[in-house]
């Protein structure tokens, strides 16, 4: 039986999700996703071409909220949760790579 | 052996060169970060430079829980610009996540739109030395902006850095994404297309009034992707993305700079790498940024937390109604009513005084005056301060003012700039400067004639040589007479009164 | 003055607290210090409780009772206490969703359920244990341990609500909440042997509730009598201007209904496709027996087919992991939660990776993982794609079904409560737990767990799931109370005066 994914795959996921794997992990996961997506794979046999997806539970549309300033958190609640910061900003390690 | 041309800036093929071999095709990304009160999703206030982390609320800082409603003025301001740029608003659409984690992203997802933009096929018509070049829009998009991050330590850039401090005031402000379909044809002028292109954009926008586009402050980003294909070919080459390019200058140094950097490499034989480049104000060079080799995977997905836009056709002609006159049209109806020629009106346009002259003819100056006065003393007086001709202390209607007072003869040209100057200088009204410097013109006939009577009386040679036919020689008469009023007469109606007197 | 305290307040109902407080005959301290002491007593063994502040809690109380003593006109559940779940953001008590990532967070802003529970009146007792993020059906899940089911302190309270379901099964509150995405209310009020609503998608408002999969997310009451269901369904729900998908319309008459309690002339659709192969026997016979309790009270039952359900399970394990994928991505040690291995020298992204590979559990990482691969560039179609149009499918059944009968039934999870342990590692195995209920959260439309008695073979409860059309909650209470009078009578009391003292 062919594996529905591969080893390799899950590593590149995990890189995707930010997910520092160990190479025990990655085994144990490539193993029991190939098992979760073989089961869910099953949602190819009922569907064809002419069946809109639905991707909000009702139909609602146009929502909006008027253009008015609401109260901000202060700074400090702002900053109450950060594991560090610094001159009233957030502080990250470096960053490494250029945004998007 | 082969060289490496893509190091360093010394890889350039000239201009001429690259042009003789290459047809460039451009395509540009703008992002426009709109000005409503408040942001996209949230009601935190969107005004720049509040101390950092003070707009900010659960929402826009991304916190567990928190949820997005959409700002209907936001919609409202990209339907705007979407209609001004001859687009097909849709029907139905919906945001999706762009899912990439970012320090500077709140919740490592960005709100966009993917597939299903709110605004379709559209142009927008730019012209460069007397063509007109069609720059079809793809598409307009609505989405969120990122935070802003403050590196620390290294050179204070983002590489080398030892960390990095961020700020989310600016997360979450509406930003409308703007992206061209390829733009070919451009052939040598594709630098100034590019330009003209954003110049265009910028007037626009600010002419819809929905954001004030100022790319120094980044409400303005531009994005210019460039790629060379050999002349005659139809095969587009490999295009490289470069980013944050923030001036109107730079948009047209980079596009240059990426198209004679392209012909180089390919001229050595090499390939373009499909790539992000930054773009560098001081060198006007463009240096690599990350490769997209690991291609990106946004896993864009509707995102579920917003329920699907489905602008209703009435608000859409409302919206259209509402347009004011846009920046083209406007053009061609001041060149037509002012009679200029397309320079001029460029250079009116270049001098950001269309605004500035259109209401001072409306205050009443004939527009000939009126553009003399912006585009000459005030573009002077706004250089050597270094200001915007928009900063400068004077209100159009004092402009017209001054005009009227020139055009009743109550005022000449250099009694007029003083005016100016007293205004400039916050001593008051037109009116009031006149009064205090008592600038009137000397006007009045009794007291010219005496004056001219005096001069004629004290310059004997000069008054025989007038009377003997040499006319030339009134002029150091009316000299004596200007330096006699201190230069508050009408030299004209002097000279005539003095070659009355002379030839009776 | 002082009064002997009733020893029996934290047997009574939330309807009945409510009136003997209004009636003057007790205190809201007295009755918010019953439940703390109960909750002393018991939760070392139940474990429902992630967080209980005593002074925190009388002081709300205490307030209550000076509102009341000054002739305010307060709520019908004013100085009832109740159990929150850790999912909902409360501003003065942490909120960690059984998370090691968010342990000792304290948010700075109130869930609109929370503020709605204060502007209530209610007595917030604590917050309860759950599932990590919501993601399971036993508590197995929360990294901070499992709860356990009062009737059985082996076996899981369900999940993700389990602490929830095992405080109100266990006498710590009469009432709590929950949220369901895809049974999580339910399931767990099932096997507790209490009530559990799923009320419709956008009836009660998501704002503040921590995200699992933010298009299946429902918060909903969880209480023992269907009564006080409705009564907390009543106090919560309704528009937020603040939640986007939250449903601009009042709030069906979800009390009436539960007085009301009358099924003559109801038309009752039976799903073929939720029964059968793979139930525990127990379950059937229960489930069957409630069927003909309804058929006794004047409903007219009538078999009806749903044949796309079989497809909702793997719909909803593709759609759901593919949300928490990305609403989980927020968790990455920049802003607030637990961050690691930042030694100044490793980059952003590196410790955002290892934070989250140490402050994610396995269920976790398994869904962010699945959901990260069903999105991914070359598989959505396959995958994201085909499970939304599996939800179309699933949409049109329920409206076919609802075309021909008013409710729909089903048992609410295919057995009863399972023991600790048993499905830890076996995902495929704990996933069938949600096999009933999925459906009406895909739908989006409003389904509740009433008990119906206890399965022959572990004399554990069963829950009897009752569906309704969307905006029809009111239905829900309609059927569930004629049910829960019925097998009262029947009972002589609630199913609860069977389980086990604690």
């Amino acid at each position: 039986m062919t594996m529905s994914i591969t080893r390799d795959e899950v590593a590149h996921l995990a890189r995707l999700a930010r997910l520092a794997l160990g190479e025990d992990e990655l085994d144990h996961l490539a193993a029991q996703l190939d098992v979760i997506i073989s089961a869910v794979a099953r949602v190819q046999e009922v569907t064809a071409e002419d069946i809109p997806p639905t991707s909000h539970a009702l139909p609602l549309t146009n929502v909006f909220r008027p253009d008015e300033v609401r109260p901000c958190l202060t700074p400090e609640q702002a900053l109450s949760g950060a594991p560090a910061a610094e001159e009233q900003r957030f502080r990250v390690p470096r960053i490494l790579e250029d945004p998007s | 052996m082969t060289t490496n041309a893509t190091a360093g800036t010394s890889g350039l093929m000239p201009y001429e060169a690259a042009m003789a071999t290459y047809e460039p095709v451009l395509g540009m990304e703008t992002h426009i970060e709109l000005g409503t009160a408040t942001k996209m999703f949230c009601g935190c206030p969107t005004g720049f430079g509040a101390p950092p982390n003070s707009q900010v609320c659960p929402v826009c800082l991304g916190l567990p829980g928190s949820l997005p409603v959409t700002n209907r003025a936001a919609i409202e301001g990209i339907m705007k610009i979407g209609l001004a740029l001859n687009c097909t608003i849709v029907e139905w659409c919906r945001f999706a996540r762009k899912n990439y984690f970012y320090p500077d992203m709140p919740k490592n997802f960005q709100i966009s739109q993917y597939d299903e933009p709110l605004c379709v096929d559209g142009y927008l018509d730019v012209a460069v030395d007397g063509t007109t070049y069609r720059i079809e829009i793809e598409r307009v998009h609505m989405e969120e902006d990122t935070g802003k991050s403050l590196h620390v330590g290294g050179s204070g850039r983002i590489h080398g850095a030892d960390y990095s401090l961020v700020d989310y005031n600016r997360a979450g402000i509406p930003l409308v994404e703007i992206v061209t379909k390829p733009i070919v044809g451009t052939r040598d002028n594709g630098p100034q297309v590019a330009r003209a292109y954003v110049t265009e954009l910028r007037e626009l926008v600010r002419a819809l009034d929905v954001s004030d586009v100022r790319m120094e402050e980044g409400s303005l980003r531009c994005d210019v992707n460039v790629s060379l294909m050999p002349l005659g070919s139809a095969e587009w080459g490999t295009r490289t993305e470069t980013k944050n390019v923030n001036s109107l200058r730079s948009v047209e140094r980079a596009v240059r700079h990426e198209i004679q950097r392209q012909a180089a490499v390919l001229a050595a034989g090499g390939k373009i790498v499909q790539e992000t480049r930054h773009f560098h104000e001081e060198t006007g060079a463009t240096t690599s940024g990350r490769s997209k080799e690991e291609a990106q995977d946004y896993r864009y997905f509707p995102e579920p937390d917003l329920v699907p836009l489905a602008p209703e056709r009435d608000w859409v002609e409302r919206l259209r109604a509402t347009l004011p006159e846009l920046p083209a049209a406007r053009r061609a109806r001041v060149r037509a009513e002012w009679g200029l020629s397309d320079k001029e009106l460029q250079d009116v346009v270049n001098a950001g005084a269309l605004d500035l002259i259109e209401q001072t003819v409306a205050a009443g100056a004939e527009p000939a005056a009126a553009r003399k006065w912006w585009m000459n003393e005030l573009s002077r007086r706004a250089t050597e301060q270094g200001v915007e001709l928009v900063a400068l202390p004077i209100t159009p209607a004092a402009v017209a003012r001054i005009q009227e007072m020139v055009a009743a003869g109550e005022l000449n040209d250099k009694l007029a700039r003083q005016v100016f100057e007293g205004v400039l200088a916050g001593e008051g009204t037109p009116d009031a400067v006149v009064a205090a410097r008592g600038l009137k013109i000397v006007s009045d006939a009794g007291e010219l004639e005496a004056i001219v009577d005096q001069v004629i009386a004290g310059n004997p040679d000069a008054a025989a040589k007038v009377r003997g036919g040499k006319v030339a020689a009134a002029g150091a008469l009316v000299g004596a007479v200007m330096k006699a009023t201190r230069g508050q007469a009408d030299a004209a109606r002097a000279r005539q009164l003095i070659l009355d007197k002379l030839s009776g | 003055m002082s009064r002997e305290r009733d020893p029996d307040l934290v047997r009574r109902t939330a309807a009945e607290l409510a009136e003997l407080m209004a009636a003057g005959e007790a205190s809201a301290v007295e009755v918010a210090e019953a439940h703390l002491d109960r909750i002393a007593t018991v939760d070392g063994a139940v474990k429902a409780f992630l967080h209980v502040d005593r002074e925190l809690v009388l002081e709300q109380a205490r307030r209550i009772d000076a509102r009341r003593a000054a002739g305010e006109r307060l709520g019908p559940l004013a100085g009832v206490p109740i159990a929150h779940k850790d999912v909902f953001t409360t501003a003065d008590m942490p909120t960690t969703c059984g998370s090691k990532i968010l342990e000792g967070w304290r948010p700075p802003y109130d869930a609109t359920v929370t503020a709605r529970l204060r502007a209530a009146g209610l007595v917030i007792l604590g917050k309860t244990n759950m599932d990590e993020f919501a993601m399971g059906s036993s508590t197995e899940n929360s990294a901070f341990g499992p709860s356990r089911n009062p009737w059985d302190q082996s076996r899981v309270p369900g999940g993700s609500s389990g602490g929830s379901s095992a405080a109100v099964a266990a006498y710590e509150a009469p009432l709590s909440t929950g949220t369901d995405t895809g049974g999580s209310i339910r399931q767990p009020a099932a096997v507790t042997g209490i009530v559990g609503t799923k009320p419709t998608y956008g009836g009660s408002s998501r704002y503040g509730v921590v995200a699992f999969a933010s298009s299946l997310d429902t918060p909903g009451p969880l209480a023992r009598t269907v009564l006080d269901a409705a009564l907390l369904h009543e106090a919560f729900s309704g528009h937020d201007p603040c939640d986007s998908t939250s449903i601009d319309a009042p709030v069906p008459p979800v009390v009436e209904a539960a007085r009301r309690a009358d099924v003559a002339g109801l038309r009752v659709g039976v799903v073929k496709e939720l029964s059968g192969e793979g139930y525990q026997p127990g379950v059937l016979n229960r489930y069957r027996e409630a069927v003909d309790v309804l058929e006794s009270l004047g409903a007219k039952i009538a078999e009806v087919s749903c044949p796309h359900f079989a497809y909702a399970l793997p719909a909803y394990y593709l759609i759901a992991p593919s949300e928490c994928s990305s609403n989980l991505a927020r968790f990455d040690a920049m802003r607030y939660g637990l961050r690691v291995g930042d030694d100044g020298n490793r980059s952003a992204a590196d410790v955002m990776s290892l934070t989250r590979a140490e402050g994610f559990g396995p269920e976790v990482k398994r869904r962010i993982m699945l959901g990260t691969y069903a999105l991914s560039s070359g598989y959505y179609d396959a995958y994201y794609g085909k499970a939304q149009q599996v939800r179309t499918l699933i949409n049109r059944d329920f409206d076919a079904a609802f075309e021909q009968v008013d409710v729909l039934v089903s048992p609410t999870t295919p057995t009863t409560a399972f023991p600790i342990g048993e499905r830890v590692d076996d995902p495929m195995a704990m996933y069938l737990a949600d096999l009933c209920t999925i459906p009406s959260d895909l739908a989006g439309n409003a389904a509740i767990s009433v008990p119906c008695g206890l399965a022959d073979e572990d004399g554990l409860p069963v829950g009897l799931q009752i569906m309704a059309p969307v905006l029809a909650d009111d239905r829900l209470y309609r059927v569930g109370a004629a049910v829960e009078a019925a097998l009262h009578d029947r009972w002589g009391g609630p199913l609860l005066k069977e389980a086990p003292e604690l």
